[in-house]
């Protein structure tokens, strides 16, 4: 095995890491994408090969020093490229949400000033060209999937390959140039230029320098042991951070494969064709392919099912001491192994994960049954808490101390601190240089100090020395009577029964707490399917009676599970009702990431809060929808509103 | 009816800038007759290379009977219908296939127990060119057709964004990717012409949308000529370069979407004027 560390002081960035790959594993596979349904590679020798050729192409288009370079479309090998090539210019890549629409691109690019534009195909190159007159400063716009694209004005417009080919036409011009450029790269020069989801307001630029990037890729490289063999899966959007550090930091720090899946919908098969040994995902994938294993094992036969049950009830009691090195008797080892052979290698087989060495979710907060299924069947599924402004990593578990309800210890070089009111602080060499021209909202949130505040509340542990989070700090109140008010904690509760997809409780300087459930139409879709309960749209099913008696029991379950920490009692939902639409981010109400908006939902559904506080049994509303295309509608529908019951809250607040 | 709308053999250019050549397929005054039921009565109109040519009209104007006559499955009563300068005769289904037509069905006529891919395989048959014998081995030559064939194929895959289901079983699918995947198996024969019996026929707006994106596409990007039936005009007038309109096995009009969108005739028989 080569040893991919060097003297660090001359790798200080990503086409220096670049350089030093090829010359240490230059014959290893650093990409591969499955096209035309086999999977291309390119060495890491090729890699440096197609980089250079766009780099020289980008100097002959006219990019600077300074330059910002917009990045639109799905993870592809070319659009990695393209970000390393805008380094080498010395110009910074900023990549985008490729489902954003027009009007939120539009902010973005006018914002960061890019003259040169990047993207995948004809949908975001039409994009572009919708907002080109109101963002002057584009120049050109490269495009690197050439359907349909032939009748479009090339003036000023070009594909990927033919600025690669311009580049390498004019190498002995650019050469020079390019070599200066690179050289000039230093550890404090900007590395990439992020937008934030933007939970509230606008978007904003988060510069990460050079440092910020590699260090962070050199000590959680070390802290999980990535090598070069390792295989990651490379689909989650490309203007999140998690991907730069994944399939950009610590890829090109260790030297390991990036893989691309053919597209977005084939991304269970790539999964499961690539078997990575080094995998990320949010909750959200992790539990659509575990409803999606249970709903298939409904249908399984008598024999397999039973099978399946048993060595679950085993793996459950005995798989995630085995995964953590813990004693465990010789007899449920044999069992155990005998249940991989039947029934855990196969499904981690089908699932894609024969092979994963560590697993990292991140995010959101993961069900504990979600997360102990995978750890049961032997997948070392860990959590992590991180931001952006952080370079992805404030803490993470170490191997051996996982569990489900804490995020882990402070990454390796990360500080961390809880101020009085319980918000979190931490301070590392990842932490970001600024928000781009955004001056304020850079002091506000990174002290002098290099103290950034994360924003979430949260505790340290006694004894584990992990850090629990709790919810976002400006989210956490306090109710009417004075009782703590954390909606996040009692809408995750919610959202750990497979039902129910998303959950927004009120209550802040409230009497009582209510809820907004989102039924999950796959799940919910397949039990009314097996109790013979038609519906003919989600809207019906989300209103049908028996659809709020099972939502009614989930609330209640929830209820008594919050009833038993004293704390928190207060948060107990009171009254609920299902929404008639599911929340989107196309409609404001949830982020790119698929994060709830809270005050967005709160000022747009005003009269349904209005009628979960004043006691009516139903309530008729018109809501506006906008489609994909941007087109908008209304649904119109007359909702439920349910009591639940509530653990003697009552009785608790007597006694206090 | 007005003389024929004024293209000489050197083409025309479209109003978005397409280049379409000179006469590819010609019909001559066709006549078919079953029995005593007369469904085309002495239509003449060509096809000109590289255009999206629609033929329209009321339910029972006798489109497919049209486009029966036009891969060949018909022989008309009388007239000529001229291919490629040549005058065809009667043809065997294979024979149709060879001369470079490929069509696809108003109802859907895929195998429904073979996957997505095989399906696109089979429509490479004409132009597999090792024996039967030496195909089933899988030896010598059959080996590197076969994989020769299948690039080809991915290729349509992916320019109809298929590839999430190449691997599934085609009775599996919903109508709208059937339909898609009648479209591939007809593109991967690399017609010369390509006729669409009412591709968009049951589906949703989505579904009509990509698929309009799909046919103008693979007329841009493969230079297919096109002839398709619809009965859906809005589709049609977005869609296609010239339109002809039958009603009651007879021509009522024939030209650019503007000009039949105007044709007095026309507009009597969409709106139902009482017919003589």
């Amino acid at each position: 095995m080569v040893v991919l560390t060097a003297p660090s002081d001359a790798l200080t960035s990503i086409p220096a890491l670049l350089a030093r790959n090829v010359a240490r594993i230059g014959a290893l596979p650093a990409y591969r994408e499955k096209e035309f349904g086999i999977w291309q590679s390119w060495t890491w020798a090729q890699t440096d090969e197609q980089v250079r050729a766009l780099a020289l192409g980008f100097l002959s288009l006219g990019v600077e020093r300074g330059d910002h370079i917009a990045i639109i479309g799905r993870n592809r090998p070319a659009h990695y490229w393209a970000m390393v090539a805008a380094q080498m210019c010395g110009a910074v890549p900023v990549p985008l949400y490729q489902d954003a629409v027009a009007d939120e691109m539009a902010y973005v690019l006018d914002h960061c000033g890019a003259r040169f534009i990047v993207c995948g195909d004809q949908e975001q190159v039409d994009k572009v060209l919708e907002i080109e007159d109101r963002v002057q400063h584009i120049q050109h716009v490269m495009y690197n999937d050439r359907r349909g694209m032939r009748k479009y004005d090339h003036s000023r417009m070009n594909a990927l390959a033919d600025v690669q080919a311009e580049g390498r036409a004019g190498h002995f011009r650019y050469e020079g140039e390019l070599t200066k450029r690179i050289a000039e790269l230093h550890y404090d020069s900007t590395c990439v230029m992020l937008y934030t989801s933007g939970t509230t307001g606008k978007p904003k630029g988060v510069v990460l320098s050079n440092r910020n990037i590699i260090e962070t890729a050199k000590n959680t490289s070390g802290f999980d042991h990535l090598r070069h063999g390792d295989e990651v899966l490379a689909y989650l959007p490309m203007a999140w951070v998690g991907d730069f550090i994944f399939s950009v930091g610590q890829a090109y720090w260790t030297g390991f494969t990036v893989n691309c899946p053919e597209s977005p919908a084939t991304m269970m098969t790539d999964l499961r064709e690539i078997g990575p040994t080094y995998f990320f995902a949010p909750p959200r994938v992790f539990e659509g392919q575990l409803t999606n294993v249970m709903i298939r094992m409904e249908d399984a036969g008598r024999l397999k099912k039973k099978m399946f049950d048993h060595f679950m009830a085993l793996a459950r009691r005995v798989g995630p001491a085995i995964l953590d090195g813990k004693s465990v008797s010789a007899l449920d080892r044999l069992r155990y192994g005998l249940g991989n052979i039947l029934v855990y290698g196969p499904l981690k087989n089908t699932l894609g994960f024969s092979r994963i060495r560590v697993g990292y979710t991140a995010g959101e907060a993961i069900g504990p049954e979600i997360f102990d299924f995978y750890r049961s069947l032997g997948i070392n599924l860990k959590q992590l808490y991180g931001q952006t402004e952080a370079s992805v990593f404030i803490t993470q578990q170490p191997d051996g101390q996982v569990r489900s309800d804490t995020v882990g210890v402070p990454s390796p070089g990360v500080e961390v601190k809880i101020a009085e009111n319980g918000e979190v602080f931490y301070r590392s060499p990842g932490t970001f240089v600024e928000y781009f021209k955004n001056p304020e909202s850079t002091a506000s949130t990174k002290d002098a100090e290099g103290w950034v505040a994360t924003g979430d509340a949260g505790f340290f542990e006694e004894g584990t020395g992990h850090l629990r989070i709790i919810d976002r700090a400006k989210d956490v109140g306090k109710m009417a009577d004075g009782h703590l008010f954390a909606p996040k904690y009692v809408e995750n509760k919610l959202k750990f029964y497979p039902n129910i997809l998303e959950a927004v409780v009120f209550g802040n300087a409230r009497t009582m707490c209510t809820a907004f459930i989102n039924i999950d139409l796959q799940a919910v879709g397949n039990w009314a399917e097996r109790n013979n309960i038609a519906y003919a749209s989600y809207q019906e099913l989300a209103g049908h009676p028996r659809v709020y008696d099972m939502i009614q029991s989930h609330v209640e379950e929830v209820n008594r599970s919050v009833a038993a920490d004293p704390m928190l009692a207060g948060c107990q939902v009171h009254r609920f009702l299902i929404l008639h639409k599911e929340l989107d981010a196309d409609d404001g109400e949830m982020t790119r990431t698929r994060k709830v908006r809270r005050n967005v939902i709160e000022s747009k559904f005003a009269e349904l809060i209005d009628a979960l506080y004043d006691g009516r049994g139903s309530i008729y509303t018109e809501t506006e929808v906008t489609y994909e295309d941007g087109r908008k509608g209304a649904i119109k529908a007359t909702l439920t509103i349910r009591d639940a019951a509530v653990q003697g809250t009552q009785t608790r607040m007597a006694a206090e | 009816m007005s003389a024929q709308p004024a293209v000489n053999t050197e083409g025309y250019t479209t109003a978005d800038g397409r280049k379409i050549g000179g006469v590819l397929m010609e019909m001559k005054n066709i006549t078919l007759r079953f029995g005593g039921v007369v469904a085309i009565k002495d239509i003449s109109f060509d096809i000109r290379e590289g255009e999206i040519r629609a033929i329209i009209g009321p339910n029972g104007a006798g489109k497919s009977s049209m486009l029966n006559v036009i891969s060949g499955f018909y022989v008309p009563t009388e007239g000529e219908v001229w291919f490629k300068g040549y005058r065809r005769g009667p043809m065997k289904p294979y024979q149709v296939a060879q001369l470079g037509i490929a069509r696809t069905f108003q109802n859907i006529a895929l195998f429904d127990g073979m996957t997505v891919l095989d399906n696109i395989m089979t429509g490479r048959l004409t132009l597999m060119k090792t024996g039967l014998l030496a195909q089933a081995m899988w030896w010598g030559a059959a080996q590197k057709e076969e994989s020769a064939h299948r690039e080809k194929v991915e290729k349509i895959i992916d320019f109809l964004e298929i590839q999430a289901i190449r691997k599934t079983p085609v009775g599996r699918l919903p109508y709208g990717l059937k339909k898609r995947v009648e479209l591939a198996r007809a593109l991967a024969a690399e017609p010369k012409i390509l006729l669409l019996d009412e591709p968009m026929a049951g589906m949703n707006v989505e579904e009509k949308e990509d698929m309009c994106r799909f046919i103008l596409d693979v007329n841009d990007e493969f230079g297919t000529t096109i002839c398709l039936i619809e009965h859906d005009m809005g589709v049609v007038m977005d869609l296609s370069d010239r339109v002809v309109v039958m009603d009651y096995g007879k021509k009522i009009g024939d030209g650019t979407p503007d000009e039949v969108r105007a044709n007095p005739e026309v507009i009597a028989a969409y709106l139902g004027v009482a017919h003589d």
